[in-house]
C-alpha cells in the first residue's frame, strides 16, 4: 500500500554466474533419462531411473536454496540476480539472449517449483512402481520441471515463452502418458489445443506491447495516420537517492535506462515504472482502433494467463487432465503450471496496474472461475474430480488477489495453494493406489482407520484450503478476499467499478463456503464410515489384492507429511498486519518484484477483524454442513435433496454443460468453417486451378499439332526427297564399264552438238 | 592416181578406225576385246597424229608423239592385261557384265 510513496527506481543487477544451473540438471536428467532410460531400467533395474530424476531435482533445489540465501543476504531494491549466458538473436530492435534472472518472485516460484517438485519426484516412487514405462514418466516429470524453471527464471518474454510452451508439451504427455487408452489421449489433446488457444493471446498481447513501445500513431489534422517511432536505443540518466541529504550515503546508484520496445523484463519493468521517462504516460494514452493499448495489451495476456491456469472459459481442460498419473496432476495442474498465468500476471504487475479495466476483467473472471469451480466441485463423486475443480476455484482467488492490485495476496496463495493442494492429490494419490486405482468416492469410505498418516495429512490440507487460521489458507485466502473488499482502482468497460470489491469479496465468500463444504465432503466420504469398497472385485482380482486397503509406503507418507506441515507452517510468512502492525514476511519480501501502485481504502483494524471472522464462519459454515451430511456416510439427506433437486444436481454435475456448449459452438463451428473451408477448395480454387490446366493443355494441344504437322512435315518432306532422289540415282551407278562409257560418249556427242547449235 | 591421196583419206581411216574401237569397247563384254577395242581407238587416234604432221605440221613432232601413244598402248595393254587376269583368277570369269565391284 506504501509502494507509492517513495520514488521507484531501477533495478540493480547482481550478477551471479551459477544460476544457469538450475535448470540445467532436470534437463540433463530428462536427457539421460530420455536417450538410455529404457537400458539403464531393463540392466540395472528403476531404481537408476528414479535415482537419476530426484539426483537432478536435489541438486536444482540446493542450488535454488543457495541463491535464495544470496538473494537474503542483498538489500531490497538490489535483488535481482541476473546470469547472461550469451546472445540468442539481434534484430533491430530486438536482442534477446539467454539469460536467467532471479527477483523475489522468481526466487519465491523457483523454490516452489523445485522443492514441491523434489517432493513429488519421491512420491512417483511408490506411485509408479508398477509402471513398465517407469523411464518415460521420469523424463517427463524433469523435462516439465525444465520448462517451468525457464518460463520462472527468464530473463525476457523469450525465455519465458519457451517455457510457457514446454510446460503445456509436458502437461500434454503426462496427462496422456498412458496414451493406449483413447480417452486420456484425447484428454491430453484437449489440453494442448486449449492452452494454445490462450498462448495465442499471449502472443497478441506480448506483440502490441513490444509494439506500443516502439512508437506512436498520431492522427494529422488531414486526417492521415503518421507513425511517430521511439528513438530505439534511446538513453536516459537516472539518478536516484537524494545525495545531498543523505551524505554519509556517498555513492548514489546511477543507471541508465534504455527507452524504446523491449523483450527483456528488467528494462520494461524500469522504463515502464521511473516516471522521468515518461513511457507509462505515453502508454496510458496510446490507443489502437478506439480502445486503450495497454487495457488491450493487459486483456491479451490474460487471456495467455486463462488458457494456462485454466479460467473460464477456456477452464475445461483441467478437469479432463486428471486421466494423467496422480503426481502430475498434483505437480503439473495444482501445484506449478496452472499458476504459471497467475505468476506471469504477478510479473507484468506494473503493466496491469496501468489499466484499471484489464483489472477489472481480471478479478472479474477470477471471481466467477472460483464460484464456478467451487460449486461444480458440490458434486463431483471422482476424487481426482473434486480436486480438479477445487484447484479451478483456487486459481480463480489467485487470479482475484492479482486482478485487484494484491499481487503479494496472489503470490501467497499461489505459495500456499502449491503445499496444501499438492498435499491433497498426493493424499488422493495414495488412497487410489491404496483402493487400487478406484477414484470413486462411494466406494471408498472408512479409510482413517487403515491409513492414519494418509487421513492426518489430508485433513490438515482440508483445514488449511478451507481457511481455519490455524492453517495457511486462511491468512492467504483472507488477504486476498479483504483487498478485493477494500480495493478503488478497478474499472469495467472504462468506468471505475468501485463496487465491484463488495461483489468480489460477497462471491469468494461464498466461494470459499463452498470450498470448505467440498473439501470436508470428500474428507469424510473418503476417509469416514465403513469401507465401501472391495465387495464386488472378488472374481475380477483372484490374486488376493481386493482385499482391504492399507497404508501406502514410506516415500509415499513422508512426502505427505511434509506437505501438510508446509501448509501448516506457510502460514507464518503472511501473518496479517492488523496482528503485528508489520507488513507480513511474504509481503515485504516481495515488494521489489511487484513495484505497482494500486491504491487501497485504509480500514480501521476492527473492520478488518470483523472480516477475518466472516472468512471464518463460511468456512464453518461449510464444514459443519458437510459434517452433518456426509459423516461416515450415515445420513439419508444427501440423497433425498438429490432426489429433490434432480434437474440442478444434473445441470451442475455435468459441469453446466460446458463440455458440450463447447461441443455445439466451437468444436462444431470448426467443423462447418473447415467444411466450407474444404468445399471452397474443392470447387473454387481446385476449379480455377483445373481451369488453368485446361487452357494449357488446350495451347499444348495447339503447339503440339503445329509442331507435329509443319515442322516435322517440313523436315520430313527434305529427308523424303532425298531418300528418292538417292534411290533413283542409285540405279545409274551399275558397276560397269560400258555404262560409264556410254555415259562419256553421250556427253562428248552433247558438247560436239553443243559447239555446232551454238555456233 | 597415187598423187590423189589427200588428208581427208588418213581422216576417214583414222575416224573409221576410232568408231571401231568405240563399238568394240562398247558392245564387247570380253575384258580381252575391249581392251583390242581401246587399241583401236588409240590406233585411230595415231593414224590422225601422223597424218596431221604430214600434211599439215611438217617436221616429226607428230610421228614421235605417236610413238609416244604406242609406248602408252604397250604399257596400258599390260596393265589392264594383268588386272583381267587377277580378275579371272578370282572369280574365273572376264565378262564384264559379272564386274560390278566398282560400284561399291
Amino acid at each position: 500500500m506504501e509502494h507509492a510513496v517513495q520514488q521507484l527506481a531501477p533495478l540493480a543487477v547482481t550478477p551471479v554466474g551459477f544460476l544457469w544451473l538450475i535448470p540445467l540438471f532436470p534437463l540433463l536428467g530428462a536427457a539421460i533419462n530420455s536417450t538410455c532410460g529404457w537400458w539403464l531400467q531393463r540392466k540395472y533395474g528403476k531404481a537408476v531411473n528414479h535415482c537419476i530424476a530426484i539426483g537432478a531435482m536435489v541438486l536444482s533445489f540446493a542450488l535454488g536454496c543457495v541463491a535464495f540465501a544470496q538473494m537474503l543476504g542483498l538489500p531490497g531494491e538490489e535483488r535481482f540476480l541476473q546470469n547472461t549466458l550469451w546472445t540468442v538473436l539481434t534484430a533491430g530492435p530486438i536482442h534477446v539472449d539467454l539469460a536467467f534472472a532471479l527477483d523475489p518472485l522468481g526466487m519465491m516460484m523457483v523454490l516452489v517449483v523445485t522443492g514441491i517438485g523434489t517432493l513429488i519426484h519421491i512420491f512417483s516412487v511408490g506411485y509408479m512402481a508398477d509402471e513398465p514405462a517407469y523411464w518415460r514418466f521420469f523424463a517427463y516429470l524433469n523435462l516439465f520441471i525444465f520448462s517451468m524453471l525457464l518460463l520462472v527464471m527468464g530473463d525476457n518474454f523469450v525465455i519465458m515463452f519457451f517455457g510457457w510452451e514446454g510446460v503445456g508439451l509436458c502437461s500434454y504427455l503426462l496427462i496422456a502418458f498412458w496414451y493406449t487408452d483413447p480417452a486420456k489421449a484425447a484428454a491430453g489433446m484437449k489440453a494442448f489445443v486449449v492452452n494454445r488457444f490462450g498462448d495465442f493471446g499471449f502472443l497478441l498481447g506480448l506483440f502490441l506491447l513490444f509494439w506500443g513501445l516502439g512508437g506512436v500513431w498520431h492522427e494529422l489534422p488531414t486526417g492521415k495516420l503518421s507513425y511517430q517511432p521511439n528513438v530505439p536505443g534511446q538513453q536516459l540518466r537516472i539518478i536516484s537517492g537524494e545525495p545531498a541529504t543523505n551524505s554519509t550515503e556517498a555513492e548514489h546508484r546511477e543507471a541508465t535506462i534504455e527507452i524504446g520496445p523491449t523483450l527483456n523484463f528488467r528494462q520494461l519493468r524500469d522504463q515502464v515504472v521511473v516516471e522521468a521517462t515518461g513511457v507509462a504516460q505515453r502508454l496510458l494514452h496510446q490507443k489502437l482502433f478506439g480502445f486503450g493499448l495497454l487495457a488491450m495489451v493487459g486483456i491479451l495476456l490474460f487471456v495467455g494467463a486463462m488458457g494456462k491456469s485454466a479460467q473460464l472459459p477456456l477452464s475445461v481442460w483441467l478437469p479432463d487432465a486428471m486421466a494423467g498419473p496422480t503426481p502430475v496432476s498434483a505437480l503439473i495442474h495444482a501445484a506449478t503450471m496452472v499458476t504459471a498465468g497467475v505468476y506471469m500476471v504477478a510479473r507484468l504487475s506494473f503493466i496491469f496496474a496501468l489499466s484499471p479495466t484489464a483489472m477489472g476483467w481480471v478479478a472479474l473472471i477470477g471471481t466467477l472461475t472460483a464460484l464456478f469451480g467451487a460449486s461444480i466441485g458440490f458434486f463431483q463423486y471422482d476424487i481426482k474430480k473434486v480436486l480438479a475443480y477445487s484447484t479451478v476455484s483456487q486459481l480463480g482467488f489467485m487470479f482475484i488477489g492479482v486482478g485487484v492490485g494484491a499481487y503479494w495476496a496472489g503470490a501467497y496463495h499461489l505459495l500456499t495453494h502449491a503445499f496444501f493442494k499438492a498435499a491433497l492429490f498426493l493424499g488422493s494419490g495414495s488412497v487410489i493406489l491404496a483402493c487400487h486405482h478406484e477414484q470413486d468416492m462411494r466406494k471408498m469410505g472408512g479409510l482413517g482407520k487403515l491409513m492414519p498418516t494418509t487421513q492426518k495429512t489430508y485433513l490438515w490440507a482440508c483445514i488449511a484450503i478451507a481457511g481455519f487460521p490455524i492453517a495457511s489458507g486462511f491468512y492467504s485466502k483472507d488477504e486476498i478476499l479483504w483487498k478485493a473488499f477494500s480495493q478503488q482502482h478497478l474499472s469495467l468497460l472504462g468506468m471505475p467499478a468501485a463496487w465491484l470489491g463488495p461483489l468480489i469479496y460477497c462471491a469468494g465468500i461464498i466461494a470459499a463456503t463452498g470450498t470448505a463444504f467440498y473439501m470436508f465432503r470428500s474428507y469424510y466420504m473418503t476417509f469416514t464410515g465403513e469401507y465401501r469398497g472391495g465387495h464386488e472385485d472378488g472374481h475380477g482380482h483372484d490374486h488376493g489384492h481386493g482385499a482391504t486397503p492399507k497404508e501406502s509406503p514410506l516415500s509415499i507418507t513422508g512426502v505427505l507429511v511434509v506437505l501438510a506441515s508446509g501448509a501448516v507452517l506457510a502460514s507464518l510468512l503472511g501473518l496479517p498486519a492488523s496482528w503485528t502492525n508489520r507488513p507480513p514476511i511474504l509481503e515485504h519480501f516481495l515488494e521489489p518484484s511487484l513495484p505497482a501502485t494500486v491504491h487501497f481504502t485504509e480500514h480501521p483494524h476492527w473492520m478488518e477483524w470483523l472480516f477475518q471472522l466472516f472468512g471464518v464462519s463460511a468456512a464453518a459454515v461449510g464444514w459443519l454442513f458437510a459434517r452433518a451430511l456426509y459423516r461416515n456416510g450415515t445420513s439419508q439427506v444427501p440423497a433425498q435433496l438429490l432426489a429433490r433437486w434432480k434437474r440442478a444436481w444434473t445441470v451442475v454435475y455435468n459441469k453446466y454443460y460446458l463440455d458440450e456448449i463447447y461441443g455445439a459452438t466451437v468444436v462444431r463451428g470448426s467443423l462447418v468453417l473447415a467444411r466450407i473451408l474444404s468445399w471452397i477448395d474443392s470447387r473454387l480454387v481446385d476449379g480455377v486451378v483445373n481451369l488453368a490446366g485446361a487452357v494449357t493443355r488446350l495451347v499444348a494441344n495447339v503447339d503440339g499439332a503445329i509442331d507435329k504437322y509443319i515442322v516435322d512435315g517440313a523436315v520430313n518432306l527434305i529427308a523424303d526427297c532425298t531418300i528418292g532422289a538417292g534411290r533413283s540415282l542409285r540405279r545409274v551407278q551399275t558397276g560397269r564399264i560400258q555404262t560409264y562409257l556410254y555415259g562419256a560418249l553421250a556427253g562428248a556427242l552433247v558438247i560436239v552438238l553443243l559447239n555446232f547449235l551454238i555456233k | 592416181m597415187m598423187g590423189h591421196l589427200s588428208l581427208s583419206h588418213f581422216l576417214v581411216v583414222g575416224g573409221l578406225l576410232f568408231c571401231f574401237g568405240l563399238m568394240t569397247v562398247l558392245t564387247r563384254r570380253n575384258a580381252v576385246a575391249m581392251l583390242m577395242g581401246i587399241e583401236l581407238i588409240l590406233n585411230g587416234a595415231n593414224v590422225n597424229l601422223v597424218a596431221f604432221n604430214h600434211y599439215v605440221a611438217g617436221g616429226l613432232s607428230g610421228q614421235i608423239f605417236a610413238l609416244f601413244v604406242i609406248v602408252l598402248a604397250a604399257a596400258e595393254a599390260a596393265v589392264g592385261l594383268a588386272i583381267i587376269l587377277a580378275i579371272y583368277q578370282m572369280i574365273r570369269n572376264i565378262d564384264t557384265a559379272n564386274i560390278t565391284s566398282l560400284r561399291q
